[in-house]
């Protein structure tokens, strides 16, 4: 059980942000990680939509887990956690769709720099995996300390991914050897990064 | 009982989810009837939330676009001025500096949310919507189709050889179309003539290989901004590759017409004696017109060693048979894919022929 008090959150926050941070130090949601980190403003504007499907789906994965599927839950007597799976995909796959539809209509740039990415973050597996990490049996978060993860594995996504975008900018005008050129040299470098951010890894941990 | 619930849970957030996502799409996409004006004219309201290009080909102003609407032609350019919005990431590889600075758009890629001031070319205006009906239709090689379409209605086609139209093709989408060059000769108004290769899973070629006799075909026209040099003292070379065949067969059937004696040379390259079409048709010309050469070139001929004619890649017969001391005017028509056209625009430019004066269709 973590502490819940607002410093207990606050390090929920940071730790899922830097030291656990999901794509370095699990590498989740690692292709559109590498598909849309080649221009800094898509990134972010990817950055950002990860993180706000992560946290809303998150808040409202939890609300219906703890309140449908767990056994003896208000909604429903019967232990139905055998359809977790099914249950968060399905209101992952509804709310990015939701996402979509606002993205078109208030941001057109951002909805074709996006483009096929925007329909997958879907089957971002950082998201998903944001969603059962939080209902992890040891780790027994209530709904603010999930609030607080699901934000900040979001927010530890955007960062990775923007530090990224930086890099790659500077890449193009770094000699990087023919065979390393692309896929191979952002591999490498994404390597480097978890392994800087694994320096944080006494500061807090979840 | 578990199962019951199990049921339960799951339809009821389903259903609640499609519910949510039908009241979103009915507020958020829900951009209500928008006006558009075209040239200065009157405008014309139409529902918002389609693209430009298929606003404008409601109310049969036929932007060409070759790919159909997918943004990868670049051909359904206009001239927006109001309401198109921010220039998107997909148009910018089809648009240069001078076309940004005079606000050119891809009319596939605007989705009209709002009224719209554009500014198309005045040609476009006389680009009709033809029905017609498929009277002949035969294999002219293992995988390329000759079909014949016949206008209904006593409709006639106005058009210059080399230029193309694009065929409505039903698709799981709905209607789409598809861009194939006419290959037979201006002076036969009430017939268009194709020449379809099979494309694995192409949606214009299955369509056009599988429809029958005496069904319909419909399909807009005519595009493409190749001006044929009508002065007979113009050499006219033909390069062709593939089915980029049928825009030279109506060139030069359009030239046994107006002026059998003009200069004329057709190339050809095809990789197997399997892949060569109108040869026959061609020499037959060649004994009528005294000035037309034809040089056809296999590629690959491993397995088709009756073939007596000319080897190796096609670039390599214009090389031979062009020649380079630049005098007279010339003329320079190539169709076929991108590597052929780079190839033979580079010998045809060492033979000085002017850059200005090679027009090409690459597919």
């Amino acid at each position: 059980m973590m502490d819940s008090s607002v410093g207990g959150v606050a390090v929920i926050l940071l730790a899922a942000i830097l030291t656990n941070n999901i794509l370095l130090s699990k590498f989740l949601g690692m292709c559109s990680f590498i598909a849309i980190s080649r221009d800094l403003r898509t990134a972010w504007g990817m950055g950002v939509a990860v993180t706000l499907v992560t946290f809303t789906t998150a808040l409202l994965n939890y609300g219906i887990y703890y309140g449908v599927l767990v056994k003896d839950a208000p909604l429903c007597g019967a232990d139905l956690t055998y359809l977790t799976f099914l249950v968060l995909i399905m209101v992952i796959a509804g709310f990015v769709q939701l996402v979509e539809m606002v993205i078109e209509r208030f941001s057109p740039v951002l909805y074709y720099k996006l483009g096929i990415f925007l329909p997958l973050i879907t089957v971002n597996c950082a998201i998903l995996g944001v969603n059962l990490l939080m209902i992890d049996s040891d780790r027994q978060f209530n709904l603010v300390q999930t609030a607080a993860y699901a934000l900040g594995s979001g927010m530890g996504w955007l960062l990775a991914i923007c530090l990224m975008a930086g890099l790659r900018k500077r890449l193009e005008y770094a000699d990087v050897p023919k065979p390393l050129q692309g896929l191979g040299i952002t591999l490498l470098i994404t390597g480097l990064m978890a392994m800087a951010f694994m320096g944080f890894a006494g500061m807090v941990d979840i | 009982m578990i199962y019951l619930y199990a049921l339960i849970v799951l339809s009821s957030l389903g259903g609640g989810l499609a519910l949510l996502l039908l009241i979103a799409d009915r507020f958020l996409a829900d951009y209500g009837p928008c006006e558009i004006s075209v040239n200065d004219e009157e405008p014309f309201v139409v529902e918002g939330g389609c693209t430009l290009l298929e606003a404008l080909y409601e109310q049969e102003i036929f932007i060409p676009s070759a790919c159909g609407g997918q943004g990868t032609c670049g051909f359904c350019k206009v001239n927006v001025f109001e309401g198109g919005g921010p220039v998107l990431p997909t148009e910018m590889p089809y648009l240069d500096k001078s076309e940004l600075a005079d606000n050119t758009r891809l009319a596939c890629r605007i989705k009209v949310k709002q009224d719209v001031v554009l500014r198309v070319k005045p040609e476009y205006l006389d680009i009709q919507q033809f029905r017609s009906i498929v009277i002949a239709a035969k294999m002219v090689t293992h995988d390329t189709r000759h079909v014949v379409l016949k206008l209904a209605d006593e409709q006639e086609i106005n058009f210059v050889p080399g230029q193309y139209i694009q065929v409505q093709v039903p698709s799981s989408d709905g209607i789409t179309f598809r861009a194939y060059s006419i290959s037979s000769p201006p002076s036969t108004k009430d017939e268009v003539e194709l020449v379809i290769r099979l494309i694995p899973d192409g949606l214009g070629s299955t369509y056009l290989h599988e429809v029958e006799v005496g069904e319909e075909v419909i399909f807009t026209g005519a595009y493409g901004e190749f001006v044929l040099e009508e002065d007979v003292e113009t050499e006219l070379i033909c390069v062709g590759g593939g089915c980029g065949i049928a825009p030279m067969r109506s060139i030069i059937r359009h030239i046994g017409d107006v002026s059998p004696q003009r200069k004329c040379k057709l190339f050809f390259g095809v990789r197997t004696m399997e892949d060569i079409m109108y040869l026959e048709e061609f020499e037959q010309l060649a004994d009528e017109m005294s000035n037309f050469e034809v040089h056809y070139a296999l590629s690959d001929p491993k397995h088709s060693s009756p073939w007596q004619g000319e080897r190796g890649y096609i670039h390599e017969s214009v090389a031979k048979h062009v020649n380079g001391d630049g005098n007279g005017n010339r003329q320079a028509f190539l169709c076929g894919p991108p590597l052929m056209i780079e190839a033979v625009t580079k010998v045809l430019e060492e033979k000085n022929v002017p850059k200005d004066l090679i027009f090409y269709d690459e597919f």
